[in-house]
């Protein structure tokens, strides 16, 4: 054992952010995030019109990625345009907003793996934000939701999706602890994104087969759980190959269900099968396979992966060059910040920020709307916890990241008629029996442990009765409008109707709530510089900005006005006092008229009672004055020091911010003051009555101690203070003299 | 107009016959035809791979749900000896479904030479 660390070290060791594994980098191991060593220099042969060398492999050693990669991912007509360009000056189109991004998709069609790989790699993470922001499929960003709880409670699903879609949320991914559940879980998100807005995308994610059994019944509307890898070898360990994931992305497309494939950085290290190469250029060729095996998007950044990658050195930015080589290939990127990769608040809003700002077609492929512990994935990269949190980030950058203010009580309304509907819904199509103590939990539930106890078999039992009878989305339909929930089974009937259109399986496809496809062929990427590309519309705007929790001068008022009383009643112009044991008080304009509470909570007539009291402990006489010609807390105090027949005056203003002021000294000088007058308390307020009367009888007592706080106070109370300010500065008149006010009790 | 799987308009898929009972799962299951059409546009959006997968599809869209499942099913690594790949590809063609049927057949060479056969 070494000597114990000094106190600063100790100190920094328990900080959050130590709770996570740095590793070093160790490309034998994979841990590198771009790069490596061994990755393959670029290289493309190409012999009439096929590809028959990439990356240093000739076409008799291709593996099965390799092999469906170069015979239908590599664009042959551009490839040798494109593999000759110099890196650098690849990398240089992606932030050009003078070449267009259909050039650089052009370009891109033609690399192979390598060769987009050490291009990205290029990319500083300003200029990977700004590539994003160029290159991204779709104009208009959006995001997805997780929607799960650890007991696959119907109700709870119902009520927690359609609080997601209130959020602003496009796709709703559900998955569950118990695979036999499953078609319960999709039926109950179904019904919940059906009440809570038009046009919500659902899937449930479970393994490959079941997850395509449940597309084709037509019970959801997207898949993303197929899973790609970067090396065959642990291809094949995930029981797959390219070409069986081909035939998946073909049978998806063949009931109009919508798709895309998942990868990312990590999962090739984490099943020991990195074979000393880069996590981004395993990722790159993930890429190419997916836009080989024409699927429309990929999720990646690192998935399950991410803190695998944001282990080594450059990490984070490998997770957002993985995206952008996504977007290069002219596909949907659906953007990570998934799996929570952090313990620390501060990375893991580092790693998504910049993601956030440049706008993706997901920015999250996997933002937990449900709290942490409900969360079937693991816990989110953002969760329930963080959505106040992602709403004020939108505001302060004034960015789309697809998520809304809800309104409270509109949340309420769309809780209860999704867990009802789950309800009814189930009872009628026989799946279960819920009671109303079942709905009540589930419409008023945080989360399933607000749940008490249920019988995990019902949801079983419920979820064999779907699969074995065959029951789809239109039955569904069916059964919503059967139990009065006409709007809801209209909307789902246009999921199923727009299935039939299948102009949602076109790249980076959501429908807005008017049911319009927005996708790269609707809606494409425009971005060419300031000024062009995706802007919030007014009304797109007004919800980003209107947070719940802002507040303007008229709340205030009103708050303030809950507090009014009769107790301070003036009686006339204050005089001179001549007392040499008399303290005057001095108060603000606006108290006792518009102004009645402090920021601390404390009534300015609570706050009158301890300085009173403090006065009289001292045997010192008081009187109160109202100042009425500024509002300034210095003159306040002076004036009432003016006043006094000691010379001695407390000053307060309405917010709580007090001092002791003494007739001879400057406007701006005083005796002891209380700045932090969120924190100022009842004994505090004590403290200063009786300081302020041993001042007048000619003492110097200790100083009052302004209170401690390590709290972002300014923060929590700055725009309380603007808005009392307001208030006050009403009754500012230069005219009117100070006047004396009663305290009537 | 967009004609579904049995034929029907879609403007038909109203809240009114969905009351009468009047609509079925085929009503509601998209047409290759349409998945043609799709195809179309994905190409004239710069993704001949989509467009690819798209005309795949729509082979698939006549073949039933099982017949799909197993199709997958039969391409996971070690699942099919060379032989019952290639009658799968038989099958196909005969579907037909040409496209799906030559993608088969690359599998099947591409696992003999990796060793992913049954």
């Amino acid at each position: 054992m070494g000597e114990e660390h000094v106190g600063r070290i100790r100190f920094m060791d328990q900080q959050r952010v130590n709770l996570d594994g740095f590793a070093h980098e160790d490309a034998g191991l994979g841990l590198i995030a771009m790069n490596a060593p061994e990755d393959p220099e670029p290289s493309i042969r190409i012999e009439d019109g096929r590809v028959v060398e990439m990356d240093g492999t000739a076409e008799a050693d291709f593996d099965s990625l390799d092999a469906l990669i170069a015979r239908h991912g590599i664009d042959v007509t551009v490839a040798e345009e494109a593999m000759g360009l110099d890196d650098v000056e690849l990398a240089r189109l992606f932030v050009d907003w003078s070449v267009p991004r259909a050039e650089i998709v052009r370009l891109c069609a033609g690399t192979t793996p390598a060769k987009l790989a050490r291009v990205v790699a290029l990319l500083r993470p300003a200029e990977l934000t700004l590539a994003m922001t160029k290159m991204r499929a779709r104009r208009t960003p959006s995001n997805q939701a997780h929607v799960t709880n650890r007991l696959d409670d119907p109700l709870l699903l119902a009520a927690d999706a359609a609080t997601a879609a209130a959020f602003g949320f496009r796709e709703i991914e559900t998955t569950v602890p118990v695979l036999a559940d499953a078609p319960s879980n999709a039926v109950a998100v179904t019904i919940g994104a059906s009440i809570g807005s038009p046009g919500i995308l659902v899937q449930c994610s479970v393994e490959e087969a079941m997850e395509l059994e449940m597309g084709i019944r037509g019970l959801v509307s997207y898949a993303e759980t197929v899973s790609l890898y970067g090396t065959e070898d642990v291809f094949v360990d995930g029981d797959d190959t390219p070409y069986s994931k081909a035939v998946l992305a073909a049978a998806y497309a063949s009931r109009g269900v919508k798709m895309r494939v998942s990868s990312g950085a990590g999962a090739e290290v984490l099943m020991g099968g990195a074979a000393n190469r880069s996590m981004l250029y395993l990722e790159s060729r993930c890429v190419s396979l997916a836009r080989a095996l024409g699927v429309q998007g990929v999720q990646n950044g690192g998935i399950d992966g991410a803190s695998v990658a944001g282990a080594v050195p450059r990490g984070v930015r490998e997770l957002m060059a993985e995206n952008v080589m996504v977007m290069a290939r002219n596909l949907e990127a659906c953007t990570g910040n998934d799996a929570l990769m952090s313990e620390s608040d501060v990375r893991r809003t580092s790693r998504t920020l910049p993601i956030l700002l440049a706008g993706s077609d997901y920015v999250c492929s996997g933002f937990g709307s449900i709290q942490r512990y409900d969360n079937m994935f693991g816990p989110s990269q953002w969760n329930a916890e963080d959505i106040d949190d992602w709403l004020a980030m939108q505001r302060d950058w004034g960015v789309d990241g697809g998520l809304r203010t809800a309104d409270p009580d509109e949340i309420g309304r769309l809780r209860r008629e999704a867990a009802e509907a789950c309800r009814d819904v189930y009872r009628y199509l026989g799946l279960a029996d819920f009671d109303d103590d079942h709905v009540e939990r589930a419409v008023d539930a945080v989360g399933s442990k607000d749940l008490g106890d249920p019988d995990p078999m019902v949801v079983l039992t419920a979820a064999q009765t779907v699969r074995s009878s065959g029951l789809g989305s239109l039955e569904v339909a069916k059964a919503l409008q059967e139990c009065g929930y006409d709007d809801a089974a209209t909307r789902l009937l246009q999921m199923l109707e727009a299935r039939v259109h299948g102009d949602h399986l076109q790249t980076a496809a959501i429908f807005d709530e008017q049911m319009q496809v927005l996708s790269l062929v609707t809606d494409p990427n425009d971005y060419a510089g300031p000024g062009t590309g995706y802007e919030p519309s007014p009304e797109r705007q007004r919800e980003i900005d209107m947070i719940r929790q802002a507040k303007g001068v008229e709340d205030l008022r009103h708050d303030q006005a809950e507090y009014a009383t009769d107790t301070l009643k003036p009686v006339g112009e204050a005089e001179q006092g001549s007392d040499p044991r008399e303290v005057v008080i001095g108060v603000s304009p606006g108290v006792g008229r518009n102004v009645w509470r402090t920021l601390s909570g404390l009534t300015v007539i609570e706050v009158l009672d301890e300085l009173l009291a403090g006065l009289e402990e001292e045997g010192c006489t008081a009187r109160i004055v109202r100042v009425n010609r500024t509002l300034d807390l210095g003159m306040v105090g002076l004036t009432a020091a003016r006043l006094s027949g000691s010379g001695i005056g407390i000053g307060l203003q309405g917010k709580g911010t007090a001092l002791i002021h003494r007739r001879d000294l400057p406007p701006l000088a005083n005796l002891e003051l209380y700045s932090m007058a969120p924190i100022v308390t009842r004994d505090l307020y004590r403290v200063l009555g009786t300081n302020a009367g041993r001042h007048a009888k000619g003492a110097t007592p200790v100083p009052a101690r302004n209170p401690y706080t390590d709290e972002a106070i300014e923060a929590r109370y700055h725009t309380s203070v603007i808005s009392l300010v307001a208030l006050e500065r009403e009754h500012v008149s230069r005219a009117v003299a100070p006047e004396e006010l009663e305290v009537v009790r | 107009m967009t004609r579904a799987f049995s034929g029907r308009d879609s403007a038909e898929l109203t809240p009114d016959r969905l009351a009468l009972d009047e609509l079925d799962a085929d009503d509601v299951r998209i047409h290759p035809d349409t998945l043609e059409a799709q195809a179309q546009v994905a190409e004239a959006n710069h993704n001949p791979q989509l467009a690819a997968n798209l005309r795949r599809a729509a082979e698939l869209a006549l073949v039933p749900e099982a017949k799909v499942l197993a199709l997958y099913d039969a391409l996971r690594p070690h699942r099919s000896t060379a032989a019952e790949l290639e009658a799968l590809a038989a099958s196909l063609d005969s579907t037909p479904a040409p496209l799906t049927a030559a993608l088969v057949r690359e599998a099947a060479a591409v696992y003999e030479r990796r060793g992913l056969l049954a």
